[in-house]
């Protein structure tokens, strides 16, 4: 096993967050956290197909970035998609109904694990293939950036968060839309996951510069790196790449140090990660972490943060049977949305 | 009426448009300061400002996901592909994004973009720069597919697939800017999904598009000598394809010969084929007939080059060959 990298140190000051922001965080991630548990049980009772991809361990990056977000400002994920629909606001009945096949699902049953979209809540997808929707994050940064500077609308402030993992770095769209979006500064978010494994491909074997943040010096734009397990490490730096973005200063790049607590889709093995990484790890549950956190600080009692949770399950069981019951898409609707009618 | 070039009736399209929508912006490599290889977009930046004609990287699978996106989002991009060649590179995001995004969102987005540009084989340009796409892109769901040949078309075209709320790949022949023709002076659209009749007969349909609709036409010179009376088919939209008007020349000829650029394996022409199986076996006299180019990478010697694509002499024969097998 290679050198682990030493994760970099963060001290929050204790009344950095107020303990409504604390519990925001808080259920944000537990709901990640308990949808994804309720999709491996799901998917190994033959009711979810397809190659799903769970969070498990990444929760953090998630809630710590789009929790920084307005609701008017974008997200873009990757077929590791759900928990970043769910932190965008997109009903957790509607993704789990999605991954159902169900005609109630965000994407109509269409797109299932891999594609999930709202526009209403201007999630850009899910996308199955490696770095192709960093070009579309882009694509948004641009129209918000169109509608400031070519339209003349000072409202149009719009932020667009992109994320992706460490393996789709070495993906030639990673570095053109770097580039494009340094050279006209567009308001966007580079998030980079670095699990540090790409399926079976483990990051320093696949990359020259394994430090991610790293790449955005030579493209002239912010390159940072945060503890990915800590929430509000991560909540810390996307804060203030949000006020840069915002503020017509252009992109940033982050890099979240982070670990997938389960194997790369429900379909892997996970035979090559060592069982000592795989602990070192899990020790940093990101969701425990901040428990103690919060409690630490007097931001939240047990009783709340159980209370929390006990209405979260509450609501994936709801979601689960409003899945179940959902009906299918329609036979006749099999070339419904394929072109849109003027 | 002003006597207009191809070129300047698609600048005067991108133009118009530019001027009654203003989400609607162009994009790609020298578009901008550089006004366009081919000057579809001259003087557009010194007018609209370098947001609205944005000179790109050349970096084409990333500005097309970009257009995507741009789109999701509210806006129209127009995309020159500086040869419709390169967009080899952006399949990814043509086939993947723009094509399919609508479908697997649900309805969730719509991407109304137009990625344009020339294509074709030109004058010894080599094999890279003298690719037809258009049959490559043809099996993917979710794109529209044009193709303009004439200053009229391509400008009405080219306005209506900029107010099409769908991806449209129009195909440009690099050999057909510098055509003239008498555009009227009032605004006109000519519809995406209608094949113009170029020439009504009743010996033999002859379905075409881009620039082999200008090789048809001077065949079919040589035909009304000899007595013969073809009816000519710009097809216009290879995607989908317009089997109103091809249908309705069929039960009229019961014969059709397809002259294409593209290559013959995988065509449009293989396409057309099958369709035409499918729905008017019944109404033919006579198998049809495909004029193609050959399989081969397009040489860049110049016989090897006239030998690969279809010649007027060779669509001359092959329909006299048709009507004199009139059973
Ligand atoms: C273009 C493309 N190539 C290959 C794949 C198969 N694939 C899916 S996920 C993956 C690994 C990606 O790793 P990383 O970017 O680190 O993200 P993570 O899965 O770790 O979140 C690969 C190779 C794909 N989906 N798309
Ligand atoms: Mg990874």
């Amino acid at each position: 096993m290679v050198q682990e990298r030493t994760l970099p140190q963060f001290q929050a000051p204790p009344a950095q967050i107020s303990s409504e922001e604390g519990l925001v965080l808080y259920e944000d991630m537990i709901l990640g956290r308990f949808f994804e548990d309720k999709c491996a049980e799901m998917y190994y009772r033959g009711k979810m197909f397809g190659f799903v991809h769970l969070y498990n361990g990444q929760e953090a990056v998630s809630s710590g970035v789009i929790k920084s977000l307005r609701s008017d400002d974008y997200v873009c994920s990757t077929y590791r998609d759900h928990v970043h629909a769910l932190s965008a606001g997109v009903p957790a009945k509607n993704v789990m109904a999605e991954l159902f096949g169900k005609e109630t699902g965000c994407s109509k049953g269409r797109g299932g694990s891999m594609h999930l979209f709202s526009s209403e809540h201007n999630m850009l997808g899910g996308f199955a293939f490696i770095g192709e929707g960093i070009p579309v994050a882009l694509g948004a940064a641009f129209q918000s950036r169109y509608r400031r500077d070519a339209l003349g609308d000072a409202s149009a402030d719009q932020v667009t968060a992109c994320f992706f993992g460490d393996g789709t770095t070495n993906n030639g769209q990673f570095f053109e839309c770097l580039n494009m979006a340094a050279l006209w500064k567009l308001p966007i978010l580079f998030v980079v996951e670095n699990n540090k494994w790409a399926i079976g491909m483990a990051h320093e074997r696949a990359t020259s510069q394994p430090e991610i943040y790293k790449k955005a010096a030579v493209f002239g734009m912010p390159g940072i790196e945060v503890d990915g397990m800590d929430v509000m490490a991560v909540r810390a730096v996307a804060q203030e790449a949000v006020a840069r973005a915002r503020a017509g200063e252009g992109p940033t790049l982050i890099e979240a140090l982070t670990y997938r607590f389960r194997g790369h889709s429900l379909a892997d093995p996970d035979e090559l990660r060592s069982k000592a990484e795989k602990e070192a790890w899990l020790a940093r549950d990101p969701i425990k972490r901040f428990e103690a956190y919060l409690v630490e600080h007097n931001l939240a009692e047990e009783g709340t943060l159980k209370e929390v949770r006990d209405r979260i399950q509450t609501r994936i069981d709801d979601a689960l049977t409003f899945a179940e019951d959902s009906p299918e898409p329609s036979p006749e609707d099999l070339y419904k949305y394929i072109f849109a009618e003027s | 009426m002003a006597e207009t070039l191809l070129f300047n009736a698609l600048r005067e399209a991108i133009d118009e448009e530019m001027g009654r929508d203003d989400t609607v912006f162009v994009l790609g490599e020298d578009v901008g300061v550089y006004g366009g290889s081919y000057k579809v977009t001259k003087d557009l930046y010194e007018k609209y400002g370098e947001l609205r004609v944005l000179d790109t990287p050349i970096a084409e699978n990333s500005f097309t996901g970009m257009a995507v996106g741009a789109a999701m989002t509210g806006l129209r991009p127009i995309i020159e592909g500086m040869n419709m060649g390169f967009l080899l590179l952006a399949f990814n995001q043509i086939a993947n994004n723009a094509g399919m995004l609508r479908y697997t969102s649900g309805g969730n987005y719509k991407i109304p973009m137009v990625i344009r540009g020339p294509g074709g084989v030109g004058r010894q340009l080599g094999a890279e720069h003298s690719q037809r796409l258009e049959a490559y892109f043809q099996a993917v769901p979710g794109l529209k597919i044009v193709a303009c040949s004439t200053p009229y078309n391509a400008k009405g075209l080219l306005k209506a697939a900029i107010r099409d709320d769908n991806p449209v790949l129009f195909f440009e022949h690099v050999l057909l800017y510098n055509l003239k023709e008498d555009l009227p002076n009032h605004e006109y659209v000519v519809p995406l999904d209608k094949a113009e009749v170029v020439r009504s007969g009743k010996d033999v349909t002859i379905l075409t598009y881009s620039r082999m609709r200008h090789h048809v036409t001077q065949a079919v010179k040589g035909l009304e000598k000899k007595g013969i009376d073809p009816e000519v088919i710009d097809l216009i939209s290879l995607k989908p394809l317009d089997f109103d008007t091809i249908g309705a020349s069929i039960k009229k000829t019961h014969r059709v010969i397809i002259v294409e650029e593209c290559m013959k394996t995988g065509g449009i022409g293989a396409e057309i084929i099958a369709s035409i199986n499918d729905r008017y076996f019944d109404e033919l006299d006579a198998p049809v007939v495909r004029l193609s180019s050959q399989d081969i990478p397009t040489p860049y010697n110049g016989k090897l080059e006239t030998l690969t694509i279809v010649q007027p002499k060779q669509i001359e024969a092959a329909v006299e060959n048709m009507v004199a097998l009139k059973v």
